[in-house]
């Protein structure tokens, strides 16, 4: 097998015994890029110089007998959300096209001082506004499985990039159902901490209450290797919370007998696309033969969930975009006049329609006379949102869904549309406004070979036991590590 | 008409923290343009702001010395407007649940005891600042030095009644600050600066009249005559049959007129809502009593105390207590010498034209407590008279020697105290003056002072002057 094509844990295991090194991995996974990225359209940078120093050095760490970690020497791609100094972090818009950040995000420090190989920087929707990767400000990314269709979004290149393995492993930011969502449509593991076990210092916000970063991986046993080494309690973001970090990987093989799963009904409703519903079934059943106990459950408020979303996000998001004004980076438009000119001019041609219209929208949600009906109110709903949760978790360890709706979607489809867009994320955001850990999990195919992505829920901070029931899941599924057949250029 | 002058004030006091709330950077002043920046100052992508301890203690401190309640979970909340010396689009600040509720601070006008309402003490960033060069046409800079910097913003009840009321408030606020140690106060650099609210109503009237806004005023003279140009301008417009116009209004010290910044149809919706990025500050019970004990004793307590303990006049206690190391200054000589009377008017004459003319304060007097309580033992005890101590005084003052003893023994400035020389001496002027004897003991009494003087002349003024009258009067009767 390629190397490109193997697992985090397999090159960990392979690098730790001096079977490979850090140098042949990278060289193998930068060949892959240059075959297929051209197509796929995942990175947005690439780093390859950088790229095969840092491989060398991590070779260099191995042969010194100095500590190593499960990512050292691991070529590894990120969002273009995660400020990386000596290279452009755009977050997929104009407004930041040239922008190189003067600071690493603490993820990019473990990262670096975990010894991993970063290969460059992935496409996303502009500032993760989007479920499609559509809203990039540069290009579409494809889904590897299906060119013609879309890899998901926000983080559809950190999930393209996965599965059409020009990267090992990626990361990638979860607001909404961002890494979720784009894993599910591209057939690869994708995980979104709880709200606080990682530090966002560094992430460039788009809903601050909401972001979360997480790992993409071609495995539940590769998430977990990656989410060890960037969890964590930072003090650069006082969101962050100082609890210790489990030994994922470790405790991943004790069985879960006796563990108690709940299937919630709103999350089985119209609008379920059957062969999404029929894998999801399959796969209850195929946790209940390992040992789970199922009960139906019930969610009452997940109804309001996206309205929900759509008020608090839309509204942090119109804070947090205020500093995109031309003055001191970034995107700023030429023959203004005056000051009020320069920031409309440098605003409207800077912003892509979507990440305006959200703007928009918290704008108005936030202004006198509107706050208590809108934000305030939304406020409150998050309460009975994360209630639910609170009332199911009581009585049950874990929570199992679908991921979204349907399986990936044309290009063009939703992107006129985007009530039916927001849509699409209607079974990941209850999760983000609970700030609960979930996970997306390959589970099979529709008949037209489009994944499917079962989606588990845990308890705050129970990545741990998250992590063993989807890894369980996995192995009983056998979906693990499968690939699209990609057309490479060196075929061409 | 006669109206009723209703004043609210807003103060900002920066704060004397050595870091920035949400970052680690100097606050220093003075330091060359976005040298003390960082990517959370400047509001780069990504970067979150972390608030530092020390802020919360100083808002508490301020809270407690006004008598405020100190809100055991208050909430950082941004206020939302576009300006380029505010780098993220939004000033973190308290909107709702402020750190401080309900105080209050009580003022003396005209003998008058005053008690004025305090709303809320809140926590803040400053902004940065804007650098318009005169030779550079359309082209601007900002500076992020200041962004960032701590603030608390106080806001009283509407309770002030004339622009008196008004600056003795802020006085007594300047002081209790600076006191505290909460913020420098100065008033020029921006340190400690108010915003005025002030309007008009008929005596007897429920509702308050419409109110303007005062701003850029960097004074205490300023507030007082800003606040007077106010109430003459509504009582214009009011007398008029007009109608005050909601609006902020910027003082001109140049010109000593107010104009019109922007109307209530231009004020901002800043769209205040809790900053995601900050937890709630959770201050609890422990928290507030360590920063009780760890607070000062405070300008009017301090005065009373004066009062009662060194018996001293009111004013005396009113210019010693002014300023916090003034009062210790002087609490440091009364506790080595006798008299708080004999110090509190060497301090308040001497010492004090000395630092004027110098201008300078107490913490850099060269006469150390220790040197002037020695002095004034010189003094008290007839070793001196107090016109040599004056020289001395100088002396010390100008060479910071302190030891006033050696400079009179080596200069002979000790008093003739000794009867016996006194004596002789008195006799040969007696015998040198027989005329003036008889005729002063005829009744010609004014010719006292006369032999006063001759023993003065003759002792080249070290004759302990109460010696020589009690000798005198034994001799001429």
């Amino acid at each position: 097998m390629e190397l490109y094509n193997c697992s985090l844990e397999e090159l960990w295991q392979r690098l730790e015994k001096g079977e490979v090194s850090s140098l042949e991995v990278t060289r193998s996974v930068f060949k892959r890029i240059a075959d297929v990225d051209e197509t796929i359209a995942a990175y947005l940078e690439i780093d390859e110089k950088g790229a095969l120093i840092q491989a060398e050095s991590a070779d260099e760490r191995r042969r010194k007998g100095d500590a190593t970690t499960p990512v050292t020497g691991i070529p590894l791609g990120l969002k273009d959300l995660l400020s990386t100094v000596g290279l452009k972090t755009t977050c997929g818009s104009k407004m930041l096209a040239d922008y190189r950040p003067e600071y690493d995000a603490t993820v990019v420090t473990r990262l670096r001082e975990a010894g991993a190989v970063i290969t460059g920087k992935l496409n996303m929707d502009e500032f993760a506004m989007g479920s499609s990767t559509e809203n990039s400000a540069f290009k579409p990314t494809c889904n590897p499985w299906d060119s013609g269709r879309v890899p998901g979004g926000s983080s559809g290149g950190s999930t393209a990039a996965v599965a059409s393995a020009t990267a090992i492993a990626t990361l990638g930011s979860d607001t909404g159902g961002s890494i979720r969502q784009p894993a599910s449509f591209c057939g690869v593991v994708g995980m979104k901490p709880t709200y606080g076990r990682v530090s966002r210092y560094g992430l460039i916000a788009f809903a601050s209450s909401l972001d979360q970063i997480g790992p993409v991986t071609l495995t539940v046993a590769d998430a977990a290797l990656l989410l060890s080494v960037i969890a964590g309690h930072d003090e650069r973001d006082s969101t962050s919370v100082n609890t210790p970090v489990p030994d994922y990987y470790g405790n991943l093989k004790q069985d879960i007998k006796g563990l108690k799963i709940g299937v919630p009904k709103e999350y089985f409703g119209a609008g379920l696309d059957p062969e999404v519903e029929a894998a999801v079934r399959l796969g209850c059943r195929q946790l209940a033969d390992a040992g789970a106990q199922f009960a139906d459950v019930s969610l009452p408020h997940t109804d309001y969930a996206v309205a929900t979303y759509y008020l608090l996000a839309t509204a942090e998001a119109s804070s947090n975009l205020a500093r995109y004004d031309g003055v001191k980076y970034g995107f700023r438009a030429e023959n203004t006049d005056g000051l009020l000119d320069m920031y409309r001019t440098t605003r409207a041609q800077g912003f892509g329609d979507e990440v305006k219209r959200r703007i928009m929208l918290g704008t108005y949600a936030l202004s006198a006379g509107y706050y208590d009906a809108y934000y305030r109110k939304a406020q409150q709903v998050r309460t009975l949102i994360t209630r639910d949760f609170d009332e199911v978790f009581a009585d049950n360890d874990i929570i199992v869904a679908p991921v979204c709706p349907t399986p990936a979607f044309a290009f063009g489809e939703k992107i006129d549309d985007p009530l039916s867009m927001y849509l699409s994320d209607i079974l990941t955001i209850p999760v983000n406004l609970a700030g609960l850990p979930a996970i997306s999990v390959p589970c099979g195919f529709t008949k037209s070979g489009l994944p499917i992505g079962l989606q588990l829920i845990a308890k705050p901070f129970a990545e741990e036991t998250l992590l063993r029931v989807a890894w369980h899941y996995e192995q009983m599924a056998g979906w693990a590590g499968r690939r699209p057949e990609l057309v490479t250029k060196a075929v061409n | 008409m006669d109206y009723e002058i209703v004043i609210g004030l807003e103060v900002h006091c920066q704060l004397l923290t050595e870091t920035k709330i949400f970052c680690g950077c100097s606050t220093h002043f003075g330091n060359p343009p976005n040298q003390n920046t960082c990517p959370v100052c400047t509001g780069m992508p990504g970067a979150l702001p972390v608030l530092s301890r020390k802020v919360v203690d100083f808002a508490i401190r301020a809270g407690l010395a006004t008598a405020c309640e100190i809100t055991p979970s208050s909430v950082f909340a941004r206020k939302n407007y576009f300006y380029p010396d505010l780098p993220k689009g939004y000033q973190i600040s308290q909107f709702e649940l402020p750190i401080c509720l309900g105080g209050h601070l009580d003022i003396e006008v005209a003998g008058e005891s005053k008690r004025i309402g305090i709303t809320r003490i809140h926590m803040e960033e400053d902004a940065g600042k804007l650098v318009h060069p005169e030779h550079e046409h359309g082209v601007s800079y900002v500076d992020y030095n200041r962004a960032c910097v701590p603030l608390i913003e106080i806001v009283s009840e509407p309770d002030m009644r004339s622009a008196a009321e008004a600056v003795a408030y802020l006085k007594a606020m300047r002081e209790i600050m600076v006191y505290l140690g909460v913020c420098d106060g100065n008033m020029e650099e921006g340190s400690f600066r108010c915003d005025a609210n002030i309007s008009l109503r008929r005596w007897g009237a429920p509702e308050f009249g419409i109110r303007a806004e005062l701003k850029n005023m960097n004074s205490f003279r300023n507030v007082q005559r800003a606040i007077e140009y106010e109430v003459e301008r509504q009582m214009d417009i009011l007398d008029g049959g007009g109608q005050v116009v909601q609006e902020t209004r910027l003082w001109n010290v140049d010109r000593g007129i107010s104009m019109s910044m922007r109307g209530k149809e231009e004020a901002h919706d800043y769209r205040y809502f809790p900053d995601p990025d900050l937890l709630p500050v959770v201050v609890d019970e422990a928290w507030v009593e360590a920063v009780r004990r760890s607070l000062p004793e405070l300008p009017v307590a301090k005065r009373q105390r004066f009062l009662d303990d060194y018996a001293i006049p009111l004013a005396d206690a009113e210019v010693l207590t002014a300023d916090r190391a003034m009062a210790d200054y002087f609490e440091a000589v009364v506790k080595l010498s006798s008299s708080p009377k004999l110090a509190a008017n060497w301090i308040m004459v001497e010492l004090m034209k000395f630092l004027n003319d110098d201008k300078t304060d107490i913490t850099h007097c060269p006469v150390t407590p220790q040197g002037l309580s020695e002095l004034l033992s010189l003094i008290e005890d007839g070793t001196i008279s107090g016109k040599i101590g004056k020289q001395v005084f100088a002396q010390m003052y100008s060479t910071a020697d302190n030891n006033p003893r050696k400079i009179v023994e080596d200069q002979g400035l000790a008093q003739m105290s000794d009867s016996g020389e006194l004596e002789a001496m008195i006799d040969e002027i007696i015998v040198a003056n027989g005329d003036k004897v008889t005729e002063y003991q005829q009744g010609k009494v004014k010719l006292f002072g006369f032999f006063v003087g001759q023993v003065m002349k003759k002792s080249k003024g070290q004759a302990n002057p109460q010696m020589v009258n009690k000798l005198l009067k034994e001799k001429i009767g």
